[in-house]
């Protein structure tokens, strides 16, 4: 239907990609460039992409003066256990709500729609009493279950989008060859739903490694504390800040997301259903 | 295949039950200090964040600590911007730190709700007697005393002194500042292509305006019977009037720096496109971290209108009214701020002791050098401002004043108009 593109056109495809790909990581670079400034060449009225006199300083000071090394550990524990259980929660009721239409699923999807509404500011206050209450305040496991918990609704929506687009044909297939419901889901359905919980666990993941507002005002021991309460402590009075470290930690507090979505992304790839239902 | 990988999946959520499991094991458990037999433990919230600061407050305690052992201290850090948040959360969920470190214009709010002590009964007369009374009453609502001030911020003029040498301007002493005129016209002689005599900058510039505003007596909040309205007279337009003239009548201030924080002007100055800085004290800390070197600078005193007078904001050490342990909390605050620990702390965070020993210590122990002489004398100008007691200052100054002026110093309403909204502002929230 579209012809090949012309030379040119190509060329503006890449031009605009690379401008694009610039667009994107400019900020990674600058990041990148900005924790190994010393003090002096952060203050530059020209400032340069490059160090002049790179310096690993910034990350001694990030690392001994607020202990980063065991927020990141903290942060990757609690970020781990979020994307693990949402997805355990949210892959039986995806599938659920996506195959047995019935009037309390559309209602179920509303209200999970609904509950997202809500501001954080709004609940921060019942919740901190809840768990006060049942005595997971100051804990990492009560930080999981707000995440878990918070995660779930869009987990939902985009876990049961994947289950629909799996053909019921081959449940019915693996049904008439003799498969049991739970045969179907082990050996059909979650199989095939691997980018899904793929993604659903990127996305668990990757709003607990970057949440604060919770982590600040349910964990007040300074032992549990996640990265992203270690890192604002960088950030003084009116917008001021210690950039040079605050840099570095930033940089490091990428890494990990980094990694993980590196690691994952390739099964986000949704090809192993191709030719499924053919012939 | 598909059997392999549906057990790591479920080997996966093994770990990740489990390791929840281990996770609740991670934390206090909520455990109530008065049940426990040991010594008494106190939570202290700190929001230093400079590095000399942090490391002054954390030995502090670590000494304390090492020195009463029926008393534990446990340092908490929070942060200048979620500070407000976490707090009202902390106090409407009963789970407040004991100790708590924030501003004089920010707690009154939580004093007036009952979430402070009254620290005035806890203190010693000796301790009370270092600080000032006009300081004091910054920390004062309805009659309680719900903060010690230990730190103060005061406004003076960070100057490149090369620049000042080479326009023949000689600098003023510790105790004698410019006037606004000799400020404006000294800034005017610095002004040539590429050099701008000043930078303010007047990203957030309500408290600065406000604060400043008392060189001239313009209070902008008057109270009457019980009843606090916005005026702006003559008095209340002097200093905006003056810092818009530079900017725009004489061009001896950078109209660039409007948008900018006090940080952001730092590469301009150290280029040499600025010639004054009018900042916090604190700048100083940067000009001894990031200054170019060789680069010459020098801390001129606060100018000067009909007197010197700036409004304090100072830092505060509060009690929380919830704490158990008010008491052991008070023998810490006398401790942690004697004269030797508040010159120590102001040292670290680059500002001014409110005790007037503390404040003579940190003068013996820098030599007065670094503008710690010109910070030292600055202190005597400070005091408590009418907006700094206004119940809706804070809404005045987000939804009317902060945007007032922004667009007067960008030139887009008059004096006049600037006068009106202010005033509109107030009868609004004020009502």
């Amino acid at each position: 239907m579209f012809g090949k593109p012309s030379r040119t056109g190509r060329t503006l495809q890449y031009v605009a990609l690379t401008g694009y790909l610039i667009f994107l990581g400019f900020p990674l670079v600058w990041l990148l460039s900005t924790a190994f400034k010393p003090p002096r060449e952060l203050v530059q009225l020209h400032p340069t992409l490059i160090p002049s006199n790179p310096t690993v300083q910034n990350f001694v000071q990030a690392f001994t003066e607020q202990q980063l090394g065991r927020a990141a550990l903290n942060s990757l524990q609690v970020s781990l256990a979020s994307a693990v259980l949402t997805v355990l929660v949210a892959l039986p009721a995806s599938y659920a709500l996506a195959r047995f239409r019935t009037k309390l699923g559309t209602v179920a999807l509303g209200w999970v729609l609904l509950s997202q509404l809500f501001p954080f500011v709004l609940l921060i206050i019942p919740i901190f009493l809840i768990l006060r209450q049942v005595g997971l305040a100051n804990t990492h496991a009560g930080l999981v279950l707000i995440y878990v918990v918070w995660a779930l609704p869009f987990a939902l929506w985009m876990l049961q989008g994947f289950v629909r687009n799996i053909p019921r044909e081959l449940e019915e297939a693996a049904s008439v060859d003799g498969a049991s419901r739970l045969q179907v889901l082990r050996r059909v359905v979650f199989p095939l739903l691997a980018p899904g919980i793929v993604a659903t666990a990127l996305f668990s993941f990757i709003s607990a490694w970057n949440e604060f507002f919770f982590a600040l005002v349910l964990v007040k021991t300074p032992e549990l504390a996640t990265l992203p309460v270690a890192l604002a402590r960088f950030v003084g009075i009116e917008g001021t800040a210690r950039l040079g470290p605050l840099a570095a930690g930033s940089l490091l507090a990428t890494l990990p997301s980094l990694i993980f979505f590196a690691v994952m992304q390739r099964r986000l790839s949704s090809g192993s259903l191709a030719g499924a239902v053919k012939g | 295949m598909l059997r392999s990988r549906f057990r790591r999946l479920a080997a996966a959520a093994a770990v990740a039950v489990v390791g929840l499991g281990a996770l609740t094991a991670c934390g206090d458990g909520g455990g109530e200090d008065e049940t426990s037999s040991g010594p008494v433990k106190l939570r202290f919230l700190s929001l230093a964040w400079q590095k000399e600061s942090l490391q002054a407050n954390k030995d502090l305690v670590a000494k304390w600590n090492a020195e009463h052992p029926d008393i534990q201290v446990e340092y908490v850090q929070g942060d200048w911007n979620s500070i407000h948040d976490q707090l009202v959360t902390s106090f409407e969920g009963g789970d407040v730190a004991d100790i708590v470190h924030y501003e004089a214009s920010a707690i009154g709010e939580f004093s007036k709700q009952g979430y402070l002590a009254d620290v005035s009964k806890l203190l010693s007369d000796d301790f009370k007697g270092q600080i000032d009374q006009g300081v004091w009453d910054t920390a004062t609502f309805d009659d309680k005393v719900t903060g010690v001030p230990f730190l103060l911020e005061s406004q003076v003029v960070i100057a490149n002194k090369k620049l000042l040498d080479a326009a023949g301007i000689a600098v003023p002493p510790a105790d004698g500042g410019w006037t606004w005129d000799e400020f404006q016209a000294n800034a005017q002689k610095l002004t040539k292509p590429g050099q701008y005599g000043a930078a303010w900058a007047l990203k957030s510039p309500t408290n600065r305006v406000l604060n400043l505003a008392l060189n001239y007596d313009g209070k902008f909040f008057y109270s009457d019977g019980g009843k606090t309205e916005v005026k702006v007279g003559d008095a209340e337009k002097e200093v905006p009037k003056r810092i818009h003239d530079m900017i725009y009548t004489s061009k001896s201030a950078s109209p660039e720096a409007l948008g900018m924080s006090g940080a952001d002007t730092l590469p301009g100055f150290f280029g040499g496109k600025y010639a004054m800085l009018p900042g916090s004290v604190s700048l100083r800390q940067q000009m001894v971290e990031q200054a170019p070197a060789g680069f010459e600078w020098v801390t001129l005193p606060p100018i000067k209108g009909l007197s010197t007078k700036q409004a304090a904001n100072p830092q505060t050490l509060s009690i929380a009214e919830d704490s158990k342990h008010k008491k052991q909390a008070a023998q810490f605050l006398e401790w942690f701020l004697n004269p030797t620990n508040m010159a120590a702390l102001a040292k670290g965070d680059w500002l001014v002791p409110t005790g007037k020993q503390a404040n003579q210590e940190l003068v013996k122990l820098t030599n007065g050098k670094q503008g710690w002489d010109v910070a030292a004398d600055s202190a005597a100008d400070l005091t408590v401002a009418p907006f700094q007691k206004a119940d809706g200052y804070p809404e005045w100054k987000t939804k009317y004043a902060t945007p007032a002026l922004q667009q007067y110093f960008a030139n887009k309403i008059t004096l006049d108009q600037l006068g009106t909204q202010l005033v509109d502002g107030g009868k609004q929230v004020l009502r």
